[in-house]
């Protein structure tokens, strides 16, 4: 009995070890006080304990402060039980109770949020349910409920993250799928060759990414994520780099160099027929395309240095885009339409992620950090994951579109890179 | 004056080839034939001819020593029909996509290079690592230098 208890918890810290650990190292000045009361529950030891799920979450975006549970004077589980001037008290501004119920082997969760300041019921009583494997997707559902009703905004906490772990000696690269806030990792592809460039398909149920599995030469992939199932889209001479998805989800734009020199092409993903899109001797590279699907922006050289060009599917015009700073690529726009976000460097700087708004040409660094690159853009446009290098290992950091929260993983085994920030999913 | 010039590449490539070495790379130094103007008027007899040639920051010209260096392969393989693969890299600064386009230009202007002078391209494989397989694993300008590089395999 006493051993199978220390290999649950090697396990357990194994697993701990294993995740990404995201933590706030700025957020916005004036956060949201929230406090979310232990949820009620009164079953044996819950494996997961919701309301400090969801204080987290809260907490990960920056704009709101949980309230520790050791510091509240009672744990109501309903509107009688409250007593609004003890919260007042902890300067807590809103109030979140709730409780767990077990019924036939699934967990249902209710909860309720109050104004502490106005001593009002913010919404009735709300029900999430699921299984035991469950219960931490039933807390990011509430996480991203009160998020929406105290900000406006849609929360992100059920969206999830993909990202590329490589490790040295003996090289090894793994394709990892998780929680926006990095807990349950679940591997999705392990390869001795250099894996990069993952991309969500629009409806979140493939990803595309680059593996030099064949030959040690890169080809572009389609993975099910569910069913691991993977098709190989190509095999070309050279290059075959950087799938970006169309918004219908039909085409894929890449770069390919099988005609001698990187160019952007469109794949129909049915068909495979390809279209070319550019054609210069200089590098074109990194598209992506724009919100509503009618222009692809990418990365090209073609003016000396990289900068981000815009060209019109339908007719092939291309303009440049990009003009403040000696270095622009491997842009991302914003769910709105209205931001590019890439990676930048001015004279005598180093490489940042910075938005642009398309419309003004205006540029704002958003990151601090040394070394970043690879920009992903949450669903909701409100924040943007990208990679960084933290203590000589390659890290995941975060910051909002405004950049007033930032996060930052602490740096683990592996070097991790290449974030994807899936959409919505329903 | 191009004897010389060729002499400084060489030197320069020696010196090189050791860094190279010494930060783990696996690239194997290749004994310089006894043809060609590379060898004409050296002493050091066991000097060896690099297989990396290296690029400025960005850039994917090659420089006047990479040039020396190249011109002693392109002898070793004209007319010869062994198969090479050029493998270019980049350092890690900027975008790693981007860096897969450099490390491609890098390794195809060496084809270039070499099939310009004589050598059949046909023979010449161009592969781009990128940032992926780094020589020196530092963040600093001294390992850059030495990963913004193409590797001229056998």
């Amino acid at each position: 009995m006493k051993r199978y208890l220390v290999l649950c918890l090697i396990f357990v810290a194994g697993f701990a070890q294993a995740q990404l650990n995201l933590k706030v190292t700025k957020g916005v000045d004036n956060p949201t006080k929230i406090a979310v009361v232990p949820f009620a529950w009164t079953g044996g030891r819950l494996p997961e304990d919701l309301g400090k799920i969801v204080g987290n979450d809260l907490e990960f975006s920056g704009q709101f402060e949980a309230t520790a549970p050791d510091r509240m004077l009672s744990f109501p589980r309903s509107e009688a039980e409250i007593h609004y001037r003890d919260w007042k008290a902890l300067g807590a501004e809103y109030l979140l109770i709730g409780s767990i119920t077990q019924q036939a082997g699934r967990y249902y969760a209710s909860y309720e949020l109050f104004d502490v300041v106005q001593q009002r019921r913010v919404f009735a009583k709300l029900t999430v349910d699921g299984a035991e494997a469950q219960l931490r997707d039933m807390a990011h559902h509430i996480s991203d409920k009160v998020y929406e009703t105290i900000t406006g905004i849609r929360g992100i906490f059920s969206t999830k993250l993909i990202y590329v772990e490589a490790f040295k000696s003996p090289q090894k690269y793994r394709l990892m799928l998780s929680d926006i806030d990095g807990f349950r990792p679940r591997m999705l592809l392990e390869s001795r060759f250099p894996l990069l460039s993952p991309v969500w398909s629009p409806n979140g149920q493939r990803v595309a990414y680059v593996s030099f599995e064949a030959d040690n030469k890169p080809a572009i992939y389609i993975q099910d994520i569910a069913t691991g199932r993977r098709q190989q889209m190509t095999n070309f001479r050279g290059l075959n780099g950087a799938p970006a998805w169309s918004p219908d989800g039909q085409k894929l734009a890449m770069a390919l160099s099988k005609d001698g020199n990187p160019e952007i092409y469109v794949m129909n993903i049915l068909t495979r027929q390809l279209t070319r899109i550019t054609n210069h001797f200089a590098i074109d590279h990194e598209p992506t395309w724009s919100a509503d699907g009618s222009s692809i922006f990418f990365t090209s050289d073609r003016g000396g240095k990289p900068q981000i060009y815009q060209v019109t599917v339908s007719t092939m015009q291309q303009e440049r885009v990009t003009f403040d700073g000696d270095y622009n690529a491997r842009p991302r726009v914003s769910p709105d339409g209205k931001s590019l976000v890439m990676l930048n460097k001015r004279p005598g700087s180093t490489h940042h992620i910075a938005a642009q708004d398309i419309k003004s040409g205006n540029l704002r660094i958003l990151s601090e950090t040394n070394l970043d690159e690879s920009p992903t853009i949450a669903p909701n446009g409100a924040m943007l994951m990208y990679a960084t290098r933290s203590g000589g290992k390659g890290v995941l950091a975060a910051v909002s579109l405004d950049a007033r929260v930032k996060i930052l993983q602490p740096p683990k085994q592996g070097d991790v890179r290449e974030p994807a920030w899936s959409p919505f999913f329903n | 004056m191009i004897t010389k010039a060729i002499k400084q590449g060489l030197t320069l490539a020696v010196v090189m080839s050791f860094l190279v070495g010494c930060s783990g790379s696996d690239t194997k130094p290749v004994e310089n034939t006894t043809t060609g103007a590379a060898t004409t008027d050296t002493s050091v007899s066991e000097q060896t001819l690099s297989n990396v040639v290296y690029f400025d920051f960005d850039q994917y010209a090659l420089t006047a020593e990479s040039r020396a260096v190249l011109l002693a392969h392109a002898d070793k393989l004209k007319g010869a029909s062994v198969a090479v693969r050029l493998e270019g890299h980049a350092d890690e600064r900027g975008s790693r996509e981007y860096n897969m386009a450099l490390g491609e230009k890098r390794a195809n202007a060496v084809r270039d290079f070499l099939v310009t002078q004589g050598v059949n391209g046909s023979s010449l494989e161009v592969v781009s690592f990128g940032e992926e397989q780094p020589a020196a694993t530092g963040s600093d300008e001294g390992s850059w230098a030495q990963n913004r590089r193409v590797e001229v395999k056998y």
